[in-house]
Protein backbone atom coordinates (compact mmCIF):
# COMPACT_ATOMS: atom_id res chain seq x y z
CA UNK A 1 0.00 0.00 0.00
CA UNK A 2 1.63 2.84 -0.89
CA UNK A 3 0.95 6.40 1.01
CA UNK A 4 2.07 10.34 0.79
CA UNK A 5 3.55 9.50 4.48
CA UNK A 6 7.15 9.16 4.73
CA UNK A 7 7.95 5.70 4.46
CA UNK A 8 9.83 3.98 7.70
CA UNK A 9 13.38 3.09 7.85
CA UNK A 10 14.79 -0.41 9.15
CA UNK A 11 17.35 -0.29 11.21
CA UNK A 12 19.67 -1.51 8.38
CA UNK A 13 19.06 1.63 6.17
CA UNK A 14 22.31 3.42 6.51
CA UNK A 15 24.16 0.05 5.47
CA UNK A 16 22.03 -0.62 2.11
CA UNK A 17 22.09 2.88 1.37
CA UNK A 18 26.18 2.67 2.29
CA UNK A 19 26.06 -0.67 0.13
CA UNK A 20 24.20 0.88 -3.13
CA UNK A 21 21.14 -0.72 -2.67
CA UNK A 22 18.11 0.76 -4.60
CA UNK A 23 15.87 1.26 -2.63
CA UNK A 24 11.84 1.20 -2.66
CA UNK A 25 8.68 1.72 -0.45
CA UNK A 26 7.27 -0.97 0.32
CA UNK A 27 4.77 -1.44 2.92
CA UNK A 28 5.23 2.12 3.97
CA UNK A 29 9.04 1.07 4.21
CA UNK A 30 12.42 2.38 2.50
CA UNK A 31 13.44 -1.09 1.72
CA UNK A 32 16.23 -2.58 -0.86
CA UNK A 33 14.70 -4.04 -3.88
CA UNK A 34 18.22 -4.86 -5.05
CA UNK A 35 22.04 -4.44 -5.12
CA UNK A 36 23.85 -5.73 -7.70
CA UNK A 37 21.13 -7.48 -9.53
CA UNK A 38 18.06 -9.93 -9.13
CA UNK A 39 19.40 -12.47 -10.52
CA UNK A 40 22.95 -12.41 -9.46
CA UNK A 41 21.47 -12.22 -5.68
CA UNK A 42 18.93 -14.95 -6.64
CA UNK A 43 21.58 -17.16 -7.68
CA UNK A 44 23.51 -16.60 -4.98
CA UNK A 45 20.85 -17.09 -2.48
CA UNK A 46 20.53 -20.81 -4.85
CA UNK A 47 24.19 -21.79 -4.52
CA UNK A 48 25.67 -20.05 -1.74
CA UNK A 49 24.73 -17.86 0.59
CA UNK A 50 22.13 -14.36 1.09
CA UNK A 51 21.46 -11.88 4.00
CA UNK A 52 17.86 -10.15 3.93
CA UNK A 53 16.80 -7.67 6.15
CA UNK A 54 12.96 -8.42 6.75
CA UNK A 55 13.18 -5.87 9.98
CA UNK A 56 9.57 -4.41 8.49
CA UNK A 57 7.67 -7.43 9.64
CA UNK A 58 5.99 -6.91 12.92
CA UNK A 59 6.33 -9.17 15.82
CA UNK A 60 3.82 -9.29 18.39
CA UNK A 61 4.20 -11.40 21.46
CA UNK A 62 0.84 -12.97 23.02
CA UNK A 63 1.60 -14.59 26.79
CA UNK A 64 -1.08 -15.74 29.63
CA UNK A 65 -2.79 -18.36 31.07
CA UNK A 66 -5.12 -18.40 27.68
CA UNK A 67 -2.55 -17.46 24.92
CA UNK A 68 -2.59 -21.18 22.89
CA UNK A 69 -5.97 -21.12 23.01
CA UNK A 70 -6.75 -17.59 21.97
CA UNK A 71 -4.58 -18.07 18.96
CA UNK A 72 -5.96 -21.56 18.18
CA UNK A 73 -9.28 -19.43 17.48
CA UNK A 74 -7.43 -16.95 15.41
CA UNK A 75 -5.68 -19.12 13.20
CA UNK A 76 -6.32 -21.95 11.14
CA UNK A 77 -2.91 -23.76 12.24
CA UNK A 78 -2.66 -26.30 15.31
CA UNK A 79 -0.70 -23.66 17.53
CA UNK A 80 -1.64 -25.96 20.71
CA UNK A 81 0.11 -28.56 19.28
CA UNK A 82 3.78 -26.87 19.11
CA UNK A 83 6.33 -27.71 21.48
CA UNK A 84 8.22 -24.79 23.16
CA UNK A 85 11.24 -24.06 20.63
CA UNK A 86 8.90 -24.98 17.19
CA UNK A 87 7.38 -22.84 14.94
CA UNK A 88 4.42 -22.71 12.54
CA UNK A 89 2.94 -21.14 9.25
CA UNK A 90 -0.84 -20.87 9.18
CA UNK A 91 -3.07 -18.41 7.63
CA UNK A 92 -5.59 -16.21 10.09
CA UNK A 93 -9.02 -15.87 8.97
CA UNK A 94 -12.03 -13.94 9.00
CA UNK A 95 -15.01 -16.22 10.10
CA UNK A 96 -16.15 -15.35 6.18
CA UNK A 97 -13.29 -17.45 5.41
CA UNK A 98 -11.05 -14.57 3.74
CA UNK A 99 -7.72 -14.28 5.19
CA UNK A 100 -6.57 -11.45 7.18
CA UNK A 101 -2.93 -12.38 6.89
CA UNK A 102 -0.44 -15.25 7.02
CA UNK A 103 2.19 -15.96 9.62
CA UNK A 104 4.13 -17.80 11.64
CA UNK A 105 4.16 -18.87 15.46
CA UNK A 106 6.91 -19.54 17.35
CA UNK A 107 6.52 -20.91 20.84
CA UNK A 108 8.96 -20.14 23.65
CA UNK A 109 8.97 -21.17 27.18
CA UNK A 110 6.98 -18.33 28.16
CA UNK A 111 4.91 -16.88 25.44
CA UNK A 112 4.35 -16.94 21.54
CA UNK A 113 5.75 -14.62 18.84
CA UNK A 114 3.35 -14.43 16.15
CA UNK A 115 5.30 -12.59 13.23
CA UNK A 116 3.36 -10.91 10.71
CA UNK A 117 3.61 -9.29 7.01
CA UNK A 118 4.70 -5.49 7.26
CA UNK A 119 1.44 -4.75 4.83
CA UNK A 120 -0.81 -5.93 7.39
CA UNK A 121 1.21 -4.87 11.01
CA UNK A 122 -1.91 -2.66 11.54
CA UNK A 123 -5.02 -4.75 10.41
CA UNK A 124 -3.65 -7.56 12.23
CA UNK A 125 -3.03 -5.83 15.42
CA UNK A 126 -6.78 -4.12 15.41
CA UNK A 127 -7.76 -7.84 14.43
CA UNK A 128 -5.68 -9.58 17.24
CA UNK A 129 -7.04 -7.09 19.84
CA UNK A 130 -10.73 -6.92 19.19
CA UNK A 131 -10.66 -10.94 19.42
CA UNK A 132 -7.98 -10.70 22.42
CA UNK A 133 -9.75 -12.14 25.66
CA UNK A 134 -9.09 -11.30 29.28
CA UNK A 135 -5.87 -12.83 30.80
CA UNK A 136 -3.95 -12.39 27.31
CA UNK A 137 -1.39 -10.55 26.89
CA UNK A 138 -0.77 -8.50 23.68
CA UNK A 139 2.36 -6.81 22.71
CA UNK A 140 3.84 -5.36 19.79
CA UNK A 141 7.54 -5.02 19.42
CA UNK A 142 7.68 -4.98 16.04
CA UNK A 143 9.48 -1.54 16.61
CA UNK A 144 12.40 -2.78 18.94
CA UNK A 145 12.91 -6.06 16.78
CA UNK A 146 15.40 -6.35 13.68
CA UNK A 147 14.85 -9.41 11.91
CA UNK A 148 17.44 -11.00 9.17
CA UNK A 149 17.41 -14.01 6.96
CA UNK A 150 20.56 -15.90 5.89
CA UNK A 151 19.41 -18.29 3.40
CA UNK A 152 20.86 -20.56 0.64
CA UNK A 153 23.08 -24.07 1.02
CA UNK A 154 26.15 -22.52 2.81
CA UNK A 155 24.12 -20.64 5.99
CA UNK A 156 25.74 -22.98 7.83
CA UNK A 157 28.83 -22.19 7.00
CA UNK A 158 28.15 -18.85 7.91
CA UNK A 159 26.92 -18.93 11.05
CA UNK A 160 29.38 -21.60 11.88
CA UNK A 161 31.66 -20.57 15.20
CA UNK A 162 29.28 -17.30 15.50
CA UNK A 163 26.24 -19.19 17.61
CA UNK A 164 26.14 -21.91 19.76
CA UNK A 165 26.96 -25.15 17.57
CA UNK A 166 23.46 -26.77 19.20
CA UNK A 167 21.58 -24.10 16.64
CA UNK A 168 23.49 -25.43 13.33
CA UNK A 169 21.54 -28.78 14.32
CA UNK A 170 18.04 -27.16 14.12
CA UNK A 171 15.65 -29.03 12.16
CA UNK A 172 13.45 -26.74 9.80
CA UNK A 173 10.54 -25.06 11.80
CA UNK A 174 12.52 -25.02 14.44
CA UNK A 175 14.67 -22.52 16.88
CA UNK A 176 16.90 -21.67 19.77
CA UNK A 177 18.50 -19.07 21.50
CA UNK A 178 21.95 -17.98 21.12
CA UNK A 179 24.75 -15.33 21.27
CA UNK A 180 25.45 -13.93 17.62
CA UNK A 181 28.32 -11.16 17.14
CA UNK A 182 27.50 -9.53 20.52
CA UNK A 183 23.09 -9.91 20.49
CA UNK A 184 21.00 -12.34 22.03
CA UNK A 185 19.05 -13.84 19.75
CA UNK A 186 16.17 -15.87 18.77
CA UNK A 187 17.34 -17.92 15.91
CA UNK A 188 15.22 -20.40 13.76
CA UNK A 189 15.54 -22.92 11.21
CA UNK A 190 13.17 -20.72 8.85
CA UNK A 191 12.86 -18.87 5.44
CA UNK A 192 11.11 -18.19 2.19
CA UNK A 193 13.43 -19.64 -0.09
CA UNK A 194 13.38 -22.98 -0.16
CA UNK A 195 16.95 -22.90 0.75
CA UNK A 196 18.48 -24.35 3.50
CA UNK A 197 18.72 -21.18 6.11
CA UNK A 198 18.01 -19.16 9.54
CA UNK A 199 15.88 -16.35 10.44
CA UNK A 200 17.67 -13.88 13.20
CA UNK A 201 15.57 -11.88 15.85
CA UNK A 202 17.16 -9.34 17.84
CA UNK A 203 17.34 -5.87 19.23
CA UNK A 204 17.67 -3.07 16.65
CA UNK A 205 20.42 -1.35 19.03
CA UNK A 206 22.63 -4.68 17.53
CA UNK A 207 21.75 -4.18 14.31
CA UNK A 208 25.14 -2.85 12.62
CA UNK A 209 27.37 -5.38 14.85
CA UNK A 210 24.90 -8.31 13.61
CA UNK A 211 24.91 -7.41 9.69
CA UNK A 212 28.53 -6.47 9.77
CA UNK A 213 29.50 -9.66 11.96
CA UNK A 214 27.53 -12.02 8.87
CA UNK A 215 28.79 -10.27 6.11
CA UNK A 216 32.54 -10.72 7.83
CA UNK A 217 31.72 -14.23 8.61
CA UNK A 218 30.09 -14.98 4.74
CA UNK A 219 32.92 -13.29 2.63
CA UNK A 220 34.29 -17.24 2.41
CA UNK A 221 31.49 -19.04 0.83
CA UNK A 222 30.10 -15.51 -1.06
CA UNK A 223 27.71 -14.40 0.73
CA UNK A 224 26.02 -11.25 -0.67
CA UNK A 225 23.07 -9.01 0.57
CA UNK A 226 19.69 -9.62 -1.20
CA UNK A 227 16.87 -7.12 -2.31
CA UNK A 228 13.22 -7.73 -1.86
CA UNK A 229 13.12 -8.27 -6.04
CA UNK A 230 15.20 -11.70 -5.64
CA UNK A 231 12.86 -12.71 -2.65
CA UNK A 232 10.26 -12.70 -4.50
CA UNK A 233 11.67 -14.86 -7.28
CA UNK A 234 13.14 -17.01 -4.67
CA UNK A 235 9.88 -17.84 -2.76
CA UNK A 236 7.65 -17.65 -6.13
CA UNK A 237 9.97 -20.10 -7.61
CA UNK A 238 8.65 -22.61 -4.61
CA UNK A 239 5.28 -21.58 -4.72
CA UNK A 240 5.09 -19.37 -1.49
CA UNK A 241 2.29 -17.38 -1.06
CA UNK A 242 2.99 -13.54 -1.40
CA UNK A 243 0.23 -11.83 0.56
CA UNK A 244 -1.68 -8.83 -1.17
CA UNK A 245 -1.02 -10.81 -4.75
CA UNK A 246 -1.89 -14.65 -3.73
CA UNK A 247 -4.37 -14.41 -0.49
CA UNK A 248 -6.19 -11.68 0.75
CA UNK A 249 -9.39 -11.59 2.53
CA UNK A 250 -11.25 -12.53 -0.55
CA UNK A 251 -9.30 -15.57 -1.01
CA UNK A 252 -9.62 -18.92 0.97
CA UNK A 253 -7.03 -20.99 2.30
CA UNK A 254 -8.65 -23.93 0.55
CA UNK A 255 -8.83 -22.01 -2.70
CA UNK A 256 -5.06 -21.39 -2.29
CA UNK A 257 -3.70 -25.06 -1.60
CA UNK A 258 -3.18 -24.23 1.82
CA UNK A 259 -5.76 -26.85 2.90
CA UNK A 260 -3.02 -28.70 4.89
CA UNK A 261 -2.60 -25.88 7.21
CA UNK A 262 -6.36 -25.93 8.34
CA UNK A 263 -7.01 -28.44 11.11
CA UNK A 264 -11.00 -29.43 11.03
CA UNK A 265 -10.15 -31.01 14.40
CA UNK A 266 -9.69 -28.15 16.08
CA UNK A 267 -12.98 -27.42 17.95
CA UNK A 268 -13.63 -23.84 17.11
CA UNK A 269 -11.58 -21.21 14.91
CA UNK A 270 -12.51 -18.11 12.71
CA UNK A 271 -13.73 -19.09 9.14
CA UNK A 272 -13.94 -23.15 10.42
CA UNK A 273 -17.77 -23.61 9.29
CA UNK A 274 -17.64 -21.67 6.38
CA UNK A 275 -14.03 -23.72 4.92
CA UNK A 276 -16.01 -26.97 5.97
CA UNK A 277 -18.88 -25.93 3.70
CA UNK A 278 -16.24 -25.40 1.14
CA UNK A 279 -14.35 -28.52 1.68
CA UNK A 280 -17.42 -30.56 1.44
CA UNK A 281 -19.50 -29.05 -1.46
CA UNK A 282 -15.96 -28.44 -3.62
CA UNK A 283 -14.17 -25.02 -4.26
CA UNK A 284 -15.33 -22.74 -7.45
CA UNK A 285 -12.07 -21.32 -7.80
CA UNK A 286 -8.32 -22.62 -7.15
CA UNK A 287 -5.18 -21.35 -7.14
CA UNK A 288 -3.18 -22.74 -10.14
CA UNK A 289 1.31 -22.63 -10.85
CA UNK A 290 1.67 -22.10 -14.84
CA UNK A 291 4.74 -22.18 -16.97
CA UNK A 292 4.85 -20.35 -20.02
CA UNK A 293 6.03 -21.60 -23.59
CA UNK A 294 7.40 -18.03 -24.55
CA UNK A 295 9.94 -15.56 -23.09
CA UNK A 296 6.89 -13.31 -22.47
CA UNK A 297 6.46 -13.21 -18.78
CA UNK A 298 2.85 -13.24 -16.75
CA UNK A 299 2.55 -10.23 -14.25
CA UNK A 300 -0.10 -9.69 -11.26
CA UNK A 301 -3.40 -9.06 -12.82
CA UNK A 302 -3.26 -10.37 -16.30
CA UNK A 303 -6.81 -12.09 -17.43
CA UNK A 304 -6.35 -16.17 -17.54
CA UNK A 305 -8.89 -17.43 -20.79
CA UNK A 306 -9.47 -21.03 -21.97
CA UNK A 307 -10.86 -20.98 -25.43
CA UNK A 308 -11.34 -17.39 -25.06
CA UNK A 309 -13.29 -17.16 -22.48
CA UNK A 310 -11.92 -15.23 -19.23
CA UNK A 311 -11.43 -17.87 -16.30
CA UNK A 312 -9.31 -16.29 -14.49
CA UNK A 313 -6.32 -13.75 -13.37
CA UNK A 314 -2.73 -14.25 -12.29
CA UNK A 315 -1.73 -13.41 -9.01
CA UNK A 316 1.85 -13.46 -9.11
CA UNK A 317 4.45 -13.71 -12.19
CA UNK A 318 7.66 -13.68 -13.28
CA UNK A 319 10.69 -15.18 -14.68
CA UNK A 320 12.52 -17.57 -12.93
CA UNK A 321 16.14 -17.56 -12.92
CA UNK A 322 16.55 -21.16 -11.49
CA UNK A 323 14.32 -22.26 -13.86
CA UNK A 324 14.97 -19.93 -16.87
CA UNK A 325 11.54 -20.01 -17.49
CA UNK A 326 8.41 -17.45 -17.42
CA UNK A 327 6.09 -18.72 -14.13
CA UNK A 328 3.01 -17.55 -12.68
CA UNK A 329 0.10 -18.61 -10.26
CA UNK A 330 -3.54 -17.50 -10.56
CA UNK A 331 -7.27 -18.32 -9.70
CA UNK A 332 -8.75 -20.19 -12.19
CA UNK A 333 -12.64 -21.51 -12.26
CA UNK A 334 -12.27 -25.06 -10.88
CA UNK A 335 -13.14 -27.03 -14.35
CA UNK A 336 -9.94 -25.42 -15.58
CA UNK A 337 -7.51 -26.34 -12.67
CA UNK A 338 -6.33 -29.56 -14.04
CA UNK A 339 -2.48 -30.98 -14.32
CA UNK A 340 -1.31 -30.49 -17.40
CA UNK A 341 -4.15 -28.13 -18.61
CA UNK A 342 -3.32 -25.64 -21.19
CA UNK A 343 -4.28 -22.13 -20.28
CA UNK A 344 -3.81 -18.30 -22.14
CA UNK A 345 -2.37 -15.61 -20.38
CA UNK A 346 -3.38 -12.17 -22.05
CA UNK A 347 -0.77 -9.87 -22.00
CA UNK A 348 -2.59 -6.74 -23.33
CA UNK A 349 -3.81 -8.60 -26.73
CA UNK A 350 -1.24 -10.87 -26.66
CA UNK A 351 -2.18 -14.49 -25.57
CA UNK A 352 0.74 -16.46 -23.96
CA UNK A 353 0.37 -20.43 -23.95
CA UNK A 354 0.78 -21.56 -20.66
CA UNK A 355 0.32 -25.08 -18.94
CA UNK A 356 -0.72 -25.68 -15.41
CA UNK A 357 2.35 -27.60 -13.09
CA UNK A 358 2.45 -28.82 -9.59
CA UNK A 359 4.15 -26.93 -6.96
CA UNK A 360 7.11 -26.09 -6.28
CA UNK A 361 8.28 -24.74 -9.53
CA UNK A 362 12.17 -25.40 -8.23
CA UNK A 363 12.69 -28.77 -7.14
CA UNK A 364 16.12 -28.50 -6.10
CA UNK A 365 15.99 -26.28 -2.80
CA UNK A 366 18.48 -27.22 0.17
CA UNK A 367 15.91 -26.65 2.94
CA UNK A 368 15.68 -29.57 5.33
CA UNK A 369 12.24 -30.42 5.29
CA UNK A 370 13.00 -33.76 7.42
CA UNK B 1 28.04 9.95 -16.97
CA UNK B 2 25.80 7.30 -18.09
CA UNK B 3 24.28 10.34 -20.93
CA UNK B 4 26.38 9.96 -23.85
CA UNK B 5 25.85 13.34 -25.67
CA UNK B 6 26.05 11.73 -29.20
CA UNK B 7 22.96 10.23 -28.97
CA UNK B 8 19.33 12.22 -28.62
CA UNK B 9 17.09 10.96 -25.80
CA UNK B 10 13.20 10.47 -25.61
CA UNK B 11 11.12 11.26 -22.81
CA UNK B 12 10.37 7.25 -22.90
CA UNK B 13 14.18 6.53 -22.03
CA UNK B 14 15.18 5.49 -25.73
CA UNK B 15 18.26 6.71 -27.36
CA UNK B 16 18.52 7.22 -30.74
CA UNK B 17 21.87 7.93 -32.95
CA UNK B 18 22.19 9.31 -36.26
CA UNK B 19 24.73 7.72 -38.60
CA UNK B 20 24.45 8.07 -42.27
CA UNK B 21 21.15 8.59 -42.92
CA UNK B 22 20.46 5.37 -40.18
CA UNK B 23 19.46 5.38 -36.82
CA UNK B 24 20.32 3.03 -34.02
CA UNK B 25 17.62 3.04 -30.92
CA UNK B 26 18.41 1.23 -27.57
CA UNK B 27 17.07 2.00 -24.41
CA UNK B 28 19.14 4.47 -21.77
CA UNK B 29 21.35 3.44 -19.02
CA UNK B 30 18.38 4.85 -16.52
CA UNK B 31 15.86 2.54 -17.79
CA UNK B 32 17.70 -0.44 -17.37
CA UNK B 33 18.38 0.52 -14.30
CA UNK B 34 14.58 1.08 -13.49
CA UNK B 35 13.97 -2.10 -14.91
CA UNK B 36 16.48 -4.57 -13.75
CA UNK B 37 17.98 -7.48 -15.67
CA UNK B 38 16.41 -7.80 -18.75
CA UNK B 39 15.36 -11.45 -19.83
CA UNK B 40 13.46 -10.91 -23.03
CA UNK B 41 13.32 -8.14 -25.63
CA UNK B 42 10.24 -8.92 -28.59
CA UNK B 43 12.10 -6.74 -30.98
CA UNK B 44 9.93 -5.90 -34.56
CA UNK B 45 10.84 -7.50 -38.01
CA UNK B 46 13.19 -6.06 -40.98
CA UNK B 47 10.61 -4.07 -43.06
CA UNK B 48 8.13 -3.12 -39.98
CA UNK B 49 6.95 0.44 -40.69
CA UNK B 50 7.72 2.61 -37.32
CA UNK B 51 5.45 5.45 -36.47
CA UNK B 52 6.71 8.01 -33.69
CA UNK B 53 6.11 7.19 -30.07
CA UNK B 54 3.94 4.16 -30.94
CA UNK B 55 5.52 0.89 -29.37
CA UNK B 56 7.78 -0.69 -31.42
CA UNK B 57 8.28 -4.14 -28.97
CA UNK B 58 8.44 -5.05 -24.89
CA UNK B 59 11.20 -5.49 -22.46
CA UNK B 60 10.55 -8.01 -20.19
CA UNK B 61 12.67 -7.71 -16.68
CA UNK B 62 12.59 -10.12 -14.27
CA UNK B 63 10.32 -7.41 -11.97
CA UNK B 64 8.64 -5.71 -14.59
CA UNK B 65 7.92 -4.93 -18.04
CA UNK B 66 8.04 -2.18 -20.59
CA UNK B 67 6.88 -1.46 -24.02
CA UNK B 68 9.28 0.52 -26.35
CA UNK B 69 8.84 3.49 -27.74
CA UNK B 70 9.99 4.52 -32.07
CA UNK B 71 11.86 8.10 -31.49
CA UNK B 72 10.86 8.35 -34.75
CA UNK B 73 8.99 7.28 -38.15
CA UNK B 74 10.91 5.01 -40.28
CA UNK B 75 11.54 1.52 -41.87
CA UNK B 76 13.71 -0.90 -39.31
CA UNK B 77 16.31 -2.37 -41.64
CA UNK B 78 18.17 -4.42 -38.68
CA UNK B 79 17.87 -5.93 -35.42
CA UNK B 80 20.22 -6.72 -33.09
CA UNK B 81 19.69 -10.61 -33.27
CA UNK B 82 22.13 -10.73 -30.52
CA UNK B 83 19.52 -10.39 -27.91
CA UNK B 84 17.76 -13.66 -28.16
CA UNK B 85 20.33 -15.36 -26.72
CA UNK B 86 21.86 -12.72 -24.35
CA UNK B 87 19.30 -10.25 -23.64
CA UNK B 88 21.49 -9.21 -20.44
CA UNK B 89 23.63 -7.16 -23.22
CA UNK B 90 20.90 -4.15 -22.70
CA UNK B 91 22.28 -3.83 -19.09
CA UNK B 92 25.53 -4.81 -19.67
CA UNK B 93 26.10 -2.29 -22.65
CA UNK B 94 22.74 -0.13 -22.98
CA UNK B 95 24.51 2.64 -25.12
CA UNK B 96 26.67 -0.61 -27.24
CA UNK B 97 26.05 -3.80 -27.55
CA UNK B 98 22.40 -4.05 -26.35
CA UNK B 99 21.05 -1.81 -29.00
CA UNK B 100 17.89 -2.59 -30.32
CA UNK B 101 17.08 -2.13 -34.03
CA UNK B 102 18.29 0.72 -36.86
CA UNK B 103 15.81 2.34 -38.47
CA UNK B 104 16.15 4.29 -42.37
CA UNK B 105 14.25 7.44 -40.94
CA UNK B 106 11.38 9.03 -43.20
CA UNK B 107 12.21 12.42 -42.65
CA UNK B 108 15.63 14.63 -43.23
CA UNK B 109 15.85 15.85 -40.03
CA UNK B 110 14.75 12.73 -37.94
CA UNK B 111 16.50 13.23 -34.58
CA UNK B 112 14.59 16.75 -34.33
CA UNK B 113 12.19 16.84 -31.40
CA UNK B 114 14.64 14.73 -29.17
CA UNK B 115 16.15 15.94 -26.51
CA UNK B 116 19.76 16.02 -25.50
CA UNK B 117 21.38 15.05 -22.76
CA UNK B 118 21.49 17.44 -21.09
CA UNK B 119 17.70 17.46 -21.38
CA UNK B 120 17.35 14.12 -20.72
CA UNK B 121 19.43 15.04 -17.42
CA UNK B 122 17.67 18.08 -16.24
CA UNK B 123 14.51 15.51 -16.85
CA UNK B 124 15.49 12.95 -14.71
CA UNK B 125 16.54 15.69 -12.01
CA UNK B 126 12.89 17.49 -12.11
CA UNK B 127 11.36 13.85 -11.67
CA UNK B 128 13.23 12.94 -9.00
CA UNK B 129 12.97 16.07 -7.40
Amino acid sequence: MSSTLTPKRTPFYALHAAAGAKLIDFAGFEMPVRYTGDVREHTAVRERAGLFDISHMGEFFVSGEGAAAYLDTLVTNHVGGLAVGQALYSPMCRPDGGIVDDLLVYRTASDFMVVVNASNRGKDWEWMHSQCPPGVRLEDRSEETALLAVQGPKSVDVLRGHVPDALLDLRYYHFGEGTIFGAEAMIARTGYTGEDGFELYFRTRDADAVWNGLMEAGKGVGLEPIGLGARDTLRLEMGFMLYGNDIDDTTSPLEAGLGWTVKFAKPEFNGRAVLATQKERGLTRKLVAFELDGRRVPRHGMPITSAGRVVGSVTSGTFGPSLNLPIGMGYVETAFATLGGALDIMAGSTKLPARIVKLPFYKQGSRKTG
Amino acid sequence: MPYPEDVRYTPEHEWAKLERGVVTIGITDYATEQLGDVVFVELPEVGRKLETMKTFGVVEAVKTVSDLFAPLDGEVVEVNAALVDNPALVNQSPYGDGWMIKVRATSPDPLKGLMSSDDYEKMLEDQHA
